[in-house]
């Protein structure tokens, strides 16, 4: 059986299709990933995007349409999504997707463009306290995003700067606006760019910390969300909730999509 | 202005004025107050507890500086000189660093005290929208503040919020209120608190179709939204009356008042120099007191 | 006077004020400068010339934050700095 996954991010659409595999005693090989696309919408409105991201995911995979059993969606546009079959917030579809890439991971760090959360889940992915901001970009990639611009530097190369500084300046400045300009005066004041990228990440390491903490951190904690590709705000983060290891998933960006697609599964079952 | 692709949308009209039906050179104590905001610096000179003059201008890279060019521009008009000034206080966001200041003291007093002066002592309720930060203020008939409360942590609400906007619809702000009304339906408020988060949502709504009017009727719906929601906390007594550089903008200033069921007092000074003229007229009572224990002592 | 210090964002309201009238005649010398076990307060001396407490600058800008560790969540069933507080001077928004 094939089922799918669509998570209709705030600038990405992703989809995941997974396939039974069913090897016995081995409860993690299930399920298989057949295939995963993503797509970057432009002027497309939402319902379109979905299709096409679907059509072009359907093609990159190789199977049709019929194949696939059923469609969950997940993420902010999720209620636009015509063709699925029923739809899950992107919190319990992050959970279910980083505990099935992750097994032993209880808390669950979501950082996208524009949110940030903490989640606690059970060994089956179920969402079991989940604490977010969605009202605040502060605590959010978005955040990151913003200060990079502001430095001149690619998000990469900002994540990798920070590594360089053993610095820590504190960040005034609570509200990605005002910190632009904290961030320009510290520009004008000649301070080296690794330290301000490290300060930038810091700040929003410390925000989503406090996030999680009302959810409690329990070993092992795991990051999802596009800011796992910054290896500076991943050693923010760790020193923030002073842990040791922070897992990072493959595929990091599919994660709510493969748990959606998951869910679309298990509940057919 | 052709250069278009550069044109900043966000600058707002500075402003330097002074009263020349007085004469300083008349005066008894001649005081000044100094703010020094994180966005717009105020130089206010008040002869005899009557104001005078004033210059608003942009706040530079350094607190220093800006108020030294704040003042300059009232002296200069004025052929006043720093000397002639008895007693300065600075206030604001950059208020210890004011040069020549006597002493500073915090704007939410200063505001309250202007606001007094400028919209009458039966103003009890005083919203300021400032550049980076919205107070609400609770004051008696002497403009002594009895309550208060500031927001500086979030741009939502703020003087910065309109500015991101102005700029992202590329209309200049003096513009955003006048066309906010300017709409065939009056849109809903902009659901994003966040000013980040607001501007994708104004994209959003300018590509589905809204006009770029419509869009400004939205934020500055939201703009009133969240300052009447600040506000609340402290209540609102009449006469109510707003400072600060949004109470330039009707767009949300109308819907304050709609959202509150009140009218702010009409005042025909820049909303902007509250804050330093409240400055000003402390350094005149100030003045007098000692005056005042000086013939005593005398 | 009644000061609050703190905001008000997406995520609630989060203030702490100071009846400044009450802090005029403590009779607890300033407990709360102790009370809080994170230093929140300080005293000052207001533009009226008062000498009342105050949530230090440093602090207002992440109230929901700095104060968790007092509140239920943290194992506290009442707020230490409202408790060394007698007169009733401080209270929490939320």
């Amino acid at each position: 059986m094939i089922t799918a996954g669509i998570d209709m991010g705030s600038r990405t659409v992703k989809v995941v299709f997974i396939e039974e595999l069913k090897v016995d005693g081995a409860p993690q090989l299930k399920w298989g990933v057949k295939g995963k696309h993503i797509m970057f919408p432009d002027e497309l409105d939402a319902d379109q995007a979905a299709d096409k991201a679907f059509e072009d995911a359907l093609k990159g995979a190789g199977i049709t349409r019929d194949q696939v059993k059923k469609v969950v969606a997940t993420g902010a546009g999720r209620k636009q999504v015509k063709f699925a079959t029923s739809d899950v917030t992107e919190v319990g579809a992050g959970a279910r997707g980083a505990v099935f890439m992750c097994p032993t991971a209880k808390t669950v760090v979501d950082v996208g463009a524009e949110e940030g959360r903490g989640v606690k889940a059970n060994a089956e992915g179920k969402v079991v306290d989940f604490a977010g901001n969605e009202k605040c970009a502060a605590g959010a990639g978005a955040f990151a995003e913003s200060m990079s611009r502001a430095l001149q530097l690619s998000l990469k190369d900002f994540g990798e700067a920070s590594l360089r500084s053993d610095k820590t300046i504190p960040m005034n400045a609570q509200c990605t606006v005002f910190a632009e300009s904290e961030v320009v005066s510290l520009i004008h004041s000649a301070t080296p760019k690794e330290d301000i990228a490290k300060a930038v990440l810091d700040a929003v390491a410390s925000r989503v910390c406090a996030m999680v903490r009302r959810v409690g951190i329990e070993d092992e904690v795991i990051l999802i969300g596009g800011m796992v590709h910054n290896p500076g705000f991943v050693q923010s983060l760790k020193v923030a909730l002073g842990v040791d290891k922070v897992l990072l998933p493959d595929m990091p960006e599919y994660i709510s999509a493969l748990g959606a697609a998951l869910i679309a599964a298990e509940n057919n079952a | 202005m052709s250069s278009g692709e550069k044109k900043e949308y966000w600058r707002w009209q500075e402003n330097c004025w002074i009263d020349e039906t007085k004469d300083w050179r008349a005066a008894k104590i001649v005081t000044a107050g100094i703010d020094v905001g994180s966005v717009s610096s105020q130089a206010v000179v008040c002869v005899d507890g009557e104001l005078y003059g004033y210059n608003s201008m942009r706040t530079g890279n350094n607190s220093p500086d800006s108020a030294t060019n704040a003042l300059a521009g009232v002296l200069e008009k004025s052929g006043m000189k720093l000397e002639d000034i008895t007693y300065v206080i600075g206030t604001g966001y950059g208020r210890v660093n004011v040069p020549f200041a006597h002493k500073a003291i915090t704007e939410i007093a200063c505001h309250a005290r202007g606001a007094n002066y400028m919209g009458g002592n039966t103003v009890r309720t005083i919203l300021d929208m400032g550049g980076q930060d919205c107070k609400a203020i609770h004051c008696d008939e002497k403009g002594k503040v009895t309550n208060f409360l500031m927001n500086d942590k979030c741009a939502a609400g703020t003087g910065r919020g309109m500015e991101v906007i102005a700029d992202l619809m590329q209309i200049p702000i003096a513009e955003l209120g006048p066309r906010s009304f300017d709409v065939d339906e009056e849109p809903e408020a902009v659901s994003s608190t966040c000013v980040v988060f607001a501007k994708s949502e104004a994209l959003g709504l300018l590509k589905s179709g809204y006009s770029k009017n419509k869009v400004i009727a939205a934020y500055c719906q939201a703009m009133a939204e969240r300052v009447v929601s600040l506000i609340e906390r402290i209540g609102v007594e009449n006469d109510f009356f707003i400072t600060g550089g949004i109470a330039k903008n009707p767009g949300v200033v109308k819907r304050i008042e709609k959202l509150l069921g009140t009218k702010a007092v009409d005042t025909k000074l820049d909303s902007q120099i509250a804050g330093a003229l409240g400055a000003a007229l402390f350094g005149h009572t100030l003045m007098l007191k000692q005056a005042a224990s000086a013939t005593k002592a005398a | 006077m009644i000061a609050n210090y703190g905001y008000k964002d997406g995520s609630g309201e989060f203030y702490i004020s100071i009846d400044t009238d009450k802090c005029t005649s403590c009779p607890v010398e300033h407990a709360c400068l102790t009370g809080c076990p994170k230093g929140m307060f300080e005293i000052i001396t207001d533009d009226y010339d008062d000498v009342v407490a105050a949530v230090k600058q440093s602090f207002r800008r992440s109230l929901a934050f700095d104060c968790s560790d007092c509140k239920p969540v943290g194992g506290y069933t009442s707020l230490p700095c409202t408790t060394a507080c007698t007169p009733g001077a401080i209270k929490h928004s939320w």
